[in-house]
Order: structure tokens, then sequence, then C-alpha cells
């Protein structure tokens, strides 16, 4: 499972973050490589979302930067971010609760195709049916056909999770950011999820994936990162990790507490 | 120079005022987390206890004069207050300090009004957006100040001051300046100090109080507070009659120096909105602070040679300042991180 | 650019059915005259306009008054520099409250939440202020601004005489002051709903609405929201400024009280009691107001011992002493007490209030199905089952 070949798309260089006294982030340096799976685990308040937000332009970093295909990110706006390919998925899933899941899914299919902003104000959405079969296909992908009109704030956690993974996935973005994308599911759900996340792997879409479910974790990734305390302690193929003693002192670490 | 002395001062009262009706303002939106649009009402209706004291006061017998005839022809009608008749020259002490008497009426009203306010109507708002708290408030504050007219007419009702403090003092000569250069009307010192006093004793009631420790965890970390087992709810509305009875001995102790009309609430509520969101949304000192600044920025804003340079800047002084600030520094002078944030 | 979903088109012939044939269907109800009729067609399009932004991205204005008066001002200037003429004077007061529309939004939209709320109010609020004193060779200050025999009128006096009397404002020789007037602001409501509708059903209203219900989501999902709300505040502005002038072509005198905040906060109030979000709810809320002002200001006490004559004396006079407290001065009582029932009992306005009902007789005829669709519009088919 080591892959060497692969081209680095996304680079967190040399990142820290602190807030007030507290380094949330220090020396992290990370690179993705284009296709592969890439899971960063850790204890809770590691820095893994301080992480993710650092890289969506959510947060600015108080060092380093976050390079995209040889472009900095650091600085940009979310929406410039997310143009460049990037597209994530939150921890509580984010969507558009007064919006049914039709439109859910057809507002990034838009901001795909048309930019950050079009004034097409006088275009009717029924005339939209490019963009509409495409949502319709994703939707029915995702097994959310039977309620595609519904109000997406009335779907049940795992469904709102399953349309935010639609949401993004519409995009066909280069990164999809995943954060912890199994958190709080059943076990059946949780599988469901990990299938539908196998498939896209096959599209060759770079992912990286914040879990605290190991089995998760080993099922999809190709490589991990540990992050504790805002540093990386460890990195490599899953087995490696999960071997790796300083791993271990960190988990049980937090077991103490 | 002593212009601007003597503006700074005519500032301070106003200042005064926005300070206090900011900081009941702030007190409901850190405990409860309620924008509160009606509170300039209750200003307004602390101002009009103070009239409605003093019609109590002047209550009067009219008795027939006997042997007098008045200019017209008919019996003399002798007016005496019931006031002086009961009680005699302690009496007319009465009415005379009418207005800072009607403290101790407006204590208990406001009290009453607050706590009714709260559990009737904004209670079921907590939870809601903002906007509709800031609609619901709205609304409620057109029907106080329309209750109001309905019982007092829409004309100012002047009160006056009492006796002592007629006049003004020469602030200059008491430090040791020429004569007659810095004059400043006594009751206008009366209402600084008593503004003053007002918002220390708030503060040192938050402090050194356990209602008040409760109540500063609760602005900070209500769940947290009311997983200790304490009743916090019950702790916030006798909160919001504390700030209804600032506001309204605030408008008690104005009223000899703008006479109370029924819309004095809204215009009063723009500009203590604008003072609240300057000094920092959820600050009480922020709210104070912000309070008199503007009271004085407005007040040098005035003076003319400013007015020559600029004209109507006093005017939309205090607007400009907020929009200012907000851009400048959207959390306001000493607003915390995190209030208000969305 | 003129077509529309078959369901939009059924709603805007019967919008225009039931506004042109306002003086006919209002005269049971003693308001079909038209100085009543001119205002229900100008608030409704105030309205329309409002919710635009108010409604489709939730974002609370409280300085439209403004706009409404810059939009009256900047006709009564037209009619006096020059022309009588009102589509001249419309276009007057579009580009005038466009460019402060412009700078205020680009300024208050800077902020959010409550704060965009108090920048909007600030700024209304100066301009209230300024109309009524530094503005004072602009606006008239306290006189307000109106014709005079000596205007230069530089248009029209290329084709005509100086009358002897103040002209009053005319398309092409007809006069705006009566029936027509009615019907000139009815056309332009008309064609100001019909640009409502379209952006309602537009991808561009989409994303209104999509940051009126996540604003986060709409920038990582690559959205650049501020000049989504830029054009959507722009656009309410000018439909403000429109109304303005419209008040203005139909009565040629421009007072600076226009623009306090009471104004905006009835302009508010038309649009909750309606139904946030929904475009007809707007304008039913802005005719209910209108209407119900126009018939309780004007009740005194005789009128209601006249309506209470059927109850027993003493009762009567308990009955009107306390009613006539919310009729005539009173009115911005009930005014007020219906803004907090309606917040309390119904968010959504009558709109809402229509849909309850409608969904409870369904329920009743076919309990299987249960209606949880709350807003018709939002969706493009609303027959919808409930999620789980």
């Amino acid at each position: 499972m080591v892959e060497t070949s692969h081209n680095t798309v996304l680079h967190v260089a040399d990142v820290h973050k602190t807030f007030g006294g507290l380094h949330a982030l220090a020396d992290v340096d990370l690179a993705f490589e284009e296709g592969t799976t890439h899971a960063i685990i850790g204890p809770n308040g590691a820095g893994k979302s301080t992480l993710l937000n650092v890289i969506v332009g959510k947060l600015a970093p108080s060092r380093g930067t976050v390079v995209l295909d040889g472009e900095v990110l650091t600085g940009k706006a979310p929406h410039e971010i997310n143009q460049m390919g990037v597209a994530r998925v939150f921890q509580t899933p984010e969507i558009f609760p007064e919006l049914s899941i039709f439109d859910n899914v057809m507002a990034p299919a838009f901001a795909k195709r048309d930019g950050a902003f079009k004034m097409n104000m006088f275009m009717s959405m029924e005339n939209e049916k490019d963009i509409a079969r495409e949502a319709e296909e994703i939707i029915v992908d995702f097994g959310l056909d039977a309620m595609i009109h519904t109000h997406a704030g009335a779907l049940s956690r795992g469904h709102k999770r399953r349309l935010e993974l639609a949401m993004c996935l519409i995009q066909k973005p280069r990164i999809l950011l995943l954060d912890e994308p199994t958190a709080g599911m059943s076990r059946h759900d949780t599988n469901t999820t990990i299938e539908l996340l196998k498939k896209i792997k096959s599209t060759g879409m770079t992912k990286v994936i914040i879990e605290h479910d190991m089995h998760v974790v080993f099922s999809l990734a190709d490589k991990v990162s540990v992050l504790a305390q805002g540093r990386i302690i460890s990195e490599g193929a899953p087995d490696e990790v999960r071997a790796d003693p300083k791993v271990q002192v960190a988990y049980l670490g937090e077991a103490e507490e | 120079m002593d212009a601007v002395i003597l503006q700074v001062l005519n500032g301070l009262d106003k200042g005064g005022a926005y300070a206090l009706i900011a900081l009941g303002l702030t007190l409901v939106f850190g405990t409860l987390g309620v924008v509160n649009f009606a509170h300039g009402a209750l200003f307004m209706i602390g101002a009009f206890c103070a009239v409605t004291f003093r019609k109590i006061l002047t209550l009067e017998q009219v008795v027939l004069s006997e042997t007098e005839l008045s200019p017209w022809g008919t019996p003399l009608e002798i007016r005496t207050p019931f006031a002086q008749q009961w009680f005699g020259d302690f009496g007319n002490v009465l009415i005379d300090y009418s207005v800072p008497l009607s403290i101790l009426l407006a204590i208990p009203v406001m009290l009453l009004i607050g706590i009714v306010m709260e559990r009737g109507l904004i209670k079921h708002f907590y939870k809601r957006p903002h906007a509709e708290q800031i609609l619901v408030t709205f609304g409620l504050a057109i029907v106080l100040q329309e209750i109001v007219k309905a019982f007092f007419g829409a004309n100012p009702n002047p009160q006056p001051i009492p006796q002592v403090f007629l006049g003004a003092a020469d602030l200059g000569a008491m430090v040791g300046m020429a004569e007659h250069v810095i004059t400043y009307p006594k009751w206008r010192l009366v209402y600084l100090f008593f503004s003053l006093g007002v918002v220390a004793a708030v503060f040192a009631f938050l402090r050194f109080t356990t209602f008040g420790m409760v109540v500063r965890a609760g602005m900070s970390d209500r769940e947290t507070v009311s997983m200790l087992g304490i009743n916090i709810d019950k702790r916030f509305t006798i909160m919001f009659g504390i700030a209804a009875i600032v506001a309204g001995v605030a408008g008690v102790m104005y009223t000899p120096i703008l006479p109370p009309d029924y819309t004095l609430g809204m215009d009063f509520l723009v500009l203590t909105f604008i003072v609240v969101v300057v000094g920092g949304m959820g600050s009480l000192p922020g709210a104070v602070l912000a309070g008199f600044t503007l009271g004085v920025v407005q007040s040098l804003a005035s003076m003319t040679q400013v007015k020559d340079i600029i004209p109507g800047i006093d005017q939309i002084i205090i607007y400009l300042v907020a929009v200012v600030i907000l851009l400048v520094r959207p959390r306001g002078l000493l607003g915390k991180r995190g209030v208000m944030e969305n | 650019m003129f077509s529309m979903p078959k369901k939009d088109a059924i709603t805007f012939a019967l919008f225009a059915i039931v506004v042109l044939s306002m003086p006919i269907w209002l005269s049971p109800f003693g308001a079909s005259y038209p100085g009543l009729l001119q205002k229900f067609a100008i608030y409704a399009l105030l309205a329309v306009g409002y919710n635009i932004l108010f409604g489709l991205t939730g974002y609370l204005s409280f300085g439209h008054a403004a706009f409404l008066g810059v939009g009256s001002y900047a006709a009564v200037w037209s009619f006096k520099l020059l022309s009588m003429n009102p589509i001249l004077a419309i276009a007057f007061a579009m580009v005038f409250s466009g460019i402060f529309a412009l700078a205020i939004g680009y300024v208050s939209l800077r902020r959010s939440g409550i704060y965009f709320s108090i920048l909007t109010l600030a700024f209304a609020q100066m301009s209230y202020k300024l109309a009524y004193s530094v503005l004072s060779p602009i606006t008239h200050g306290e006189n307000g601004l109106q014709l005079t025999l000596q205007d230069p009128r530089v248009i029209d006096l290329m084709f005509m005489e100086r009358g002897v009397s103040l002209p009053t404002s005319s398309l092409f020789g007809i006069p705006m002051n009566g029936y027509e007037g009615f019907y000139f602001c009815a056309v332009i409501l008309l064609i100001g709903f019909f640009i409502a509708q379209k952006i309602t059903s537009s991808p561009f209203g989409m994303m209104l609405k999509g940051i009126k219900s996540n604003e986060d989501r709409m920038n990582y999902t690559g959205f650049n929201t501020k000049p989504y709300m830029l054009t959507a505040f722009v656009i309410s502005g000018i439909y403000a400024g429109i109304a303005g002038g419209l008040l203005s072509v139909t009565d040629p005198l421009a007072g600076a009280e226009r623009m306090q905040w009471t104004a905006s906060g009835e302009l508010v109030l038309m649009t909750i009691l309606g139904g946030v979000g929904t475009l007809i709810g707007p304008v039913i809320g802005a005719w209910i107001i209108k209407y119900f002002e126009n018939i309780f200001s004007a009740w005194n006490e005789s009128i209601l011992h006249n309506v209470f004559a059927f109850l027993p004396d003493n009762v009567e006079g308990i009955v009107v002493l306390i009613s006539s407290k919310f009729v005539g001065e009173g009115w911005h009582l009930t005014l007020g007490l219906m803004f907090v029932l309606v917040v309390v009992f119904l968010p959504g306005g009558i709109m809402e209030g229509v849909r309850r009902i409608a969904s409870w007789f369904s329920r009743r005829k076919d309990p299987t199905k249960d209606q949880e669709v709350t807003d018709p519009e939002n969706m493009p088919k609303p027959s919808s089952k409930k999620g789980e």
C-alpha cells in the first residue's frame, strides 16, 4: 500500500496556530498525495479540526502556509479555496436546513459551474436542466431520492451527513476533507458510509479523513498521520502506525485523563 | 479651553443617562441573551413615574372662598394640595422634592413591570432568533408608549427641580479658576453623581453578592451554572427587574432636564443601542464607558466652532462614531470575543 | 427572460386581476377612493422589495425608510428641475436610491446579524437628521420639499407656457392624482411583482435563500456571499426608492418624516404580518396595515357609539371607552399589539395561518397525507412526503 509515485497535491507547510498562549498546532507539516486517502487521527483536542479549519480558510495560521498544487491557499477566503477544488464535510452536518434536498445539492453544482458570483436573477431554475439532472443522479446514488423535495432540516443525522457528502461530491473537488464522517452513526450506517467512500475512492479524488473510529480508518486509509497536542507524532501506513509505541502512549495518555 | 471643559461637563449628564440605559440593556443581553428594543420604553415609564407621583402629591382640595372674589367676580377658589393639608410644611417639602422622591415609587413599579414583561413575554423568546426578539420587543415598545400617551397625552410634562438644586454651581471658582467661567446647573451635577452612584451600586452588587456572582457566572457560561443545580432562570428574571429599575430611576431623575413625553423612550433607545454596540455587546464596563464617551462626544460636536467646520456634525456624530467603531473594531471598545459574532 | 413556470404565471395573472380590479372589489369596504388605492399599490411595492432582502436573505434592515425618502426627494426634484413626467421622476428616484443603497449596503454588509440591523438603523437616522438640518437646501427641512411657481422645469417649459397655478404630475397629459394615478402605480407594482417572482425562482434567488439558511455553508460551497447580499440590498433599496418616487408622483410633496426609523419599523411589520419570505404575504400585510390605518385612525367616539349602539347603555359606555383607546389617535396602539401578537403566535404571518388552515382541512379529508411543507414557493414540487 505504500505509494511513492504520487505527486503531492496539498501541502500543509510548517503550520502553527496559537490561541492565546495555547499551541493548537505546532510545526505541522503534512503532504497529501494525489488520489490517496489520508487519515488524521489523534486524541480529543489534538488539533485535528483546527487543522481542517486552517486548510479551508476559516482560521488563519499564526505561521506557515497551505499550498494546493503550487498555489498558496493561506490568506484566501473560504469561497476562493473551495473554488480551487477543496470541499469539506463538517463534524456536525452543515447543510441548508430550510431548502429541499434537491436545492441543497443544486447550490454547490451552481458554484462549480458559475463561480463565486453570478447575476443570474432572470434565469429560471426550471431551465437549468443539465445541473438538475446531475443533482438528481447524485441524489439517487446516495439513496436520498425518496425525499428529494423534503426540507433538509427534517432529515435524520445520518441522512444529513450523506446529503452533505453529496453536496461536496457534486463539485468533483480535487480534495475532499471529511471531519469524522461517521461520528454518532450506528454500525450499519457506518458500514454504508465506508462503502460509499470506497466507491468514491475509485474516482481518484484525494481525501483527508479525520476519524476516531479505527475501524473506519483501517478500512479506508492509505496513509495515517497521528496528531497529538498539536504535533504530528507518527506517520505512515496504517499497520506501521498501529505498531508505533508513541501512538499507543498518546492514546493511553488520553484514557487516563 | 473653558468652552471645551464646559461642553465636556454638559456631555457628562447626558452620558450618564446613556450609561444607565445601556447598562440595563447589556445586563439583559448578557444574562438572558435577549435584544430588548423595549428598554427605552422602561426609561420613559420611569420618567412618567415621576410625573404620576407629582400629580398625586399635588392633588388639591378646592374650597370656594366665602369672602374673597376672583377678578372675574366669582368666589375665589382656594386650592390646597392634600399633602400640604395633611402634613403642613412637611407636605410642601414633599412636593418640592417630588422628583427625587419618585424613585421610591419607581423602584417597586419598575421591578413589577420588569418581572411581568420577562415572565409574560420575553421568556418565550430566549431560543428564538434575534430578529424575532427585536421585532417582538419593538412591538412591545410601541404598545407601552401608546398606553402612556393614552393616559398622559402627547405633550411634554415638565418637572420642577427641588429649590435647593436650582441655579448653577460655579465649578470654575471652586477649583480656583476665574469666577463665572465654568458654571454648571446644579441639577445636572446631581444627575451626574446620581448616575455614577447607580453604576457603582450595580457593579458592587454583581461583584460582592452571591446573587451577583451567580449571575456573572451565568453570563459567561449558562449551562455549567444550571448544572450546579442553581435556578438560574429565576435569578435572571430578577436581573431583568433590576435592569428595569436602573432604566426607570434614570428616567425619573432625568425629568427636570428633559420634560418627558411618550416618545422619550424611542428617542433614547436608538442612541442607547448605538452606545451598547460601541461599548461592546455584553460588556458592562464597555456600556458605561461608551455611554459617557458618546455623551461627551455629542456635546463637543455641538460646539459652534466644530459646527462651523463640519455643518450638521452634532446631529449625526453618534451614528458616525458607531459606524466607524463597528467597522474598525467589530466587537466594540471592550467587547469580548464570541459574543454575537453572528 | 419573460418565460416563467406555469405556477408562477398563474399566480401573476391572479395577482394582476386582483390589483387592477381593486377599485371595484374594495368599494364595499369603503376603500376604493384614489388616494387610498394609490397607497395600497405603493406600499405593496415597498413591501415586495423589502422582502427580497429580509424575506430571502434574512438580513433585517431597519433603514429602508431612508431609501423611500431619497426616492421621494429625487422625484420631486425631477418635477422641479425637469418635467412633471412621472416616468422621468421614477427613473430619477431609481438612480438616486440605487446609489444611496449601494453606499449604505457596501458599508453595512461588512457585518451581519444584529450589527447589520444597527448599522442600517444608524445610517437611516443619519439621513433623517441631516435631511432636517444641514441638507435643508435640498430637502427644505421641516416644511418639506414642494413645487413652486418659479421652478425651472426645463423640459416642460420648452413645450408649453408657464401656468398660473401649480402643475400636477401627468403622464403625457394623463393626470396622476386620481384613478389614473392608481393605475400608474398598479402597473409599476405589477412589474415589480413580476421581477420579484423571477428573482425568487432564479438560481440567484436560491443563493439568497441559501444565505438565509446557512451563510457559512455558502462560503464553504464556493459562493462569495458579499456581492449576492449587496445586489439584493441594492435591488430592495431601489424598490423602496421607486415607492418613494410614486408617493411624490401622486402627491408632489416630500418630507423628512418618511425617513424616520418608525417608518422602517412599519415596513418590517407589513412584511412580518403578511408572511416573510413569501411573495404575496408582504403585499397582504401592506394592504391590511394601510387599510386599518386609514379606517381606524379616522374613527372617533361618536362612530364607536354608533357601532356599539346595540349594547345596553352602561355596557356600551365602557366598551366605547376602552375601544376608543385603540382607534383614532390610538391606532398605533393597535398596530403595536398586532406586531406583538403576530410575532408571538404566528411568526410566519398570515400566509402561515392560511397554510395551517389549509393543511388542517386536507388532513381531515385525508389523514394519511401529512402536509409538512412550510413554504410551497420555495419548492419546485410542493407535494412532498414527510421526512423521517
